[in-house]
């Protein structure tokens, strides 16, 4: 089997069609190994090294633009994939008892390592008729006000709560601003802010602004490497601020919305190491990693009293910004 | 969110500088009205009712008797974290900014008395890079509310704000949850917290604090919502409905207490706080 890696690659977008082609191939060939084709696992190996050189170059040469798109990848994974191979026994609640089920939101119990919690996340969805059911991730009020009345059921029974952040932002439509879009963010950030509950946000794809914040107010905040966080998305600053659309990549890169930089800025507390390549190319090894850094994450706030934890929460949000003063 | 938002409505209203001996013409009814009859009459214009935007200053001279402080904090200035730079250098606004309105930033945090009750005053002043949400404003507003949670006054916030500033990206997207966290502060303590929306309160300002007021009051007409009508108007390729996120079309959908004209501000804020507080 020739390998066509040789070919110019302009941008990291082009590496990943690569890479996800040579994960096919390799799969495909791992299985042929496996059914007593011995000989190939030279094949197997070189692949495999290709693979691994080809990733570790688009990780060291990826743009915030590129990040943009790899957070947004289509096949990366949602938290309905996290849900489902972090938890176990996720039961979904439904509505928010006041207008209706928001889709853009999934909330409920399960157990996170045999022991019950409760789950929280946006959720895109995957085909086209998913993402319109699911209004591609952008919630609407009674979407906040569904997580909020888990959330407040978590705090009775005292079950820490895991959050999973991904959406454009909160929907901008007609409907959500008449029901009160921004009472309903608002509320949600200000309720996470004293919930005498253990929190723990995680960013693992697109953290759109008020919409992503009204999720991620947590005592630990984590974010995957490939995902962004942003007050405005790049296409949205590049329009306002620099005019024209075109410039979003320069928005992006200015912006500052990596996992890398928003670590710098004391915004969140750890970045998760994403499998080579990105989460989507190995989604197995991306559930591994970050079932493995949240247990991390839950031992390590076991022995703090609740009081403290929230005191704390409190102020790590009041230490964020930066100013003078003289 | 973010600026997007006012910069959709800005040629609509301006926050004008009123000099002495100036005929200014109304944004509503296009009648000409002589400044000092304007100023005298708080920014109303005489003929339709019409409110021009207040700057933070005249806010405060408005609704304040006894006025202890302007501003309790005026020595917090912003700072050019991320070197940002778009078709100008944060860095350059921020001084045509302080320059232009005399403020450090887009908030003041006064101290005096509405007729006979002490208050904390924050006021928003739209002229200050449109009142956009920055570290100051956040940081501002927390030390605000601990001033009133020390001396144990009630709170009121008077916005107008196009959203948070995106020229500190993720950090002043912070100060939604630092303020949001503040107003809980106010809560456990048992002190009002009135919040008066004033044209335009959006974004992150509007999903924050704004709307967390234990009385929510807005001024007349004043734009008010969560994403801009150009925002909206684009996703749902529909055009709005006159009057949609006007301060009457959120009292009449259930998402404010009341639309309060500004010459009875000061009376409503007063009785209010006489009947929570004390």
């Amino acid at each position: 089997m020739a390998i066509e890696t040789e070919n110019k690659q302009n941008t990291t977008i082009d590496i990943d069609t690569e890479l996800q082609h040579l994960t096919s191939k390799i799969d495909f060939l791992r299985e042929q190994v496996k059914k007593g084709e011995k000989e190939r696992i030279h094949e197997l190996v070189a692949l495999r090294r290709k693979f691994k050189e080809l990733a570790r170059k688009k990780q060291q040469e990826m743009s915030a633009w590129e990040k943009v798109q790899l957070a947004r990848h289509p096949k990366r994974p949602h938290t309905i994939d996290y849900i489902q191979n972090i938890f176990t026994d996720f039961v979904e609640l439904h509505g928010d008892r006041r207008f209706g089920d928001d889709k853009a939101i999934i909330a409920g119990f399960a157990f996170f390592e045999g022991k019950p919690v409760a789950v929280i996340g946006h959720e895109k969805g995957r085909d086209t008729k998913e993402k319109i059911e699911r209004n591609f991730g952008m919630p609407h009020p009674e979407g906040y006000r569904k997580a909020m009345r888990v959330m407040k059921l978590a705090e009775k029974f005292k079950r820490p709560i895991f959050t999973f952040i991904d959406t454009p932002g909160a929907f901008p439509g007609v409907g959500a601003e008449e029901r009160g879009q921004s009472e309903a963010i608002a509320e949600s950030i200000m309720m996470m802010g004293s919930l005498k509950t253990k929190i723990i946000a995680t960013v693992i794809g697109e953290g759109g602004s008020g919409g992503a914040l009204a999720l991620g107010v947590a005592d630990r905040i984590l974010m995957l490497e490939n995902a962004i966080y942003s007050v405005i998305s790049p296409e949205g600053c590049a329009a306002i601020l620099y005019k024209s659309q075109e410039k979003a990549p320069v928005a992006a890169e200015n912006l500052k919305i990596t996992a890398e930089h928003l670590k710098e800025l004391g915004v969140i507390d750890l970045v998760v190491k994403e499998p080579l390549g990105g989460a989507h190319l190995q989604p197995k090894k991306m559930y591994r990693h970050l079932k493995r850094a949240l247990k991390m994450e839950l031992r390590c706030m076991e022995d703090i009293p609740i009081d403290e934890l929230v005191k704390r929460r409190q102020e790590k949000f009041y230490k964020m910004g930066q100013f003078l003063e003289k | 969110m973010g600026l997007k938002n006012f910069l959709s409505k800005l040629k609509g209203k301006k926050t004008i500088k009123v000099e002495k001996g100036e005929w200014i013409k109304c944004e509503k009814c296009k009648n000409l009205v002589y400044s000092e009859d304007l100023l005298k009459n708080l920014k109303i214009c005489p003929h339709c009712g019409y409110h021009f935007r207040m700057s933070a200053p005249e806010r405060i001279d408005s609704l304040l008797d006894d006025i202890k402080s302007y501003d309790l904090f005026p020595s917090l200035k912003p700072k050019d974290v991320l070197k940002f730079k778009d078709t100008k250098r944060y860095k350059d606004r921020i001084k045509e900014a302080q320059t232009k309105t005399g403020l450090n930033d887009a908030i003041m945090i006064a101290h005096g008395n509405i007729v006979t009750s002490e208050v904390v005053l924050a006021v928003m002043d739209f002229r200050f890079m449109g009142g956009s949400m920055g570290s100051v404003v956040g940081e501002k507003f927390v030390r605000g509310v601990e001033f009133a949670i020390k001396n144990k006054l009630p709170f009121i916030a008077v916005t107008a704000s196009g959203g948070a500033r995106m020229q500190e990206s993720i950090l002043s997207l912070m100060q939604m949850a630092k303020t949001s966290i503040a107003v809980g502060k106010l809560n456990e303590n048992g002190l009002l917290y009135i919040s008066v929306l004033t044209d335009p309160t959006m974004g992150g300002v509007s999903a924050s604090f704004a709307f967390l007021g234990d009385i929510i009051i807005a001024e007349p007409e004043s734009l008010i919502g969560f994403a801009g009508p150009r925002v909206i108007e684009q996703t749902i390729r529909q055009q709005l409905p006159e009057g949609f996120q006007r301060a009457e079309f959120l009292l009449e959908k259930g998402q404010i207490d009341m639309v309060v004209d500004r010459k009875n501000l000061k009376k409503t804020l007063h009785t209010l706080i006489k009947q929570t507080q004390g």
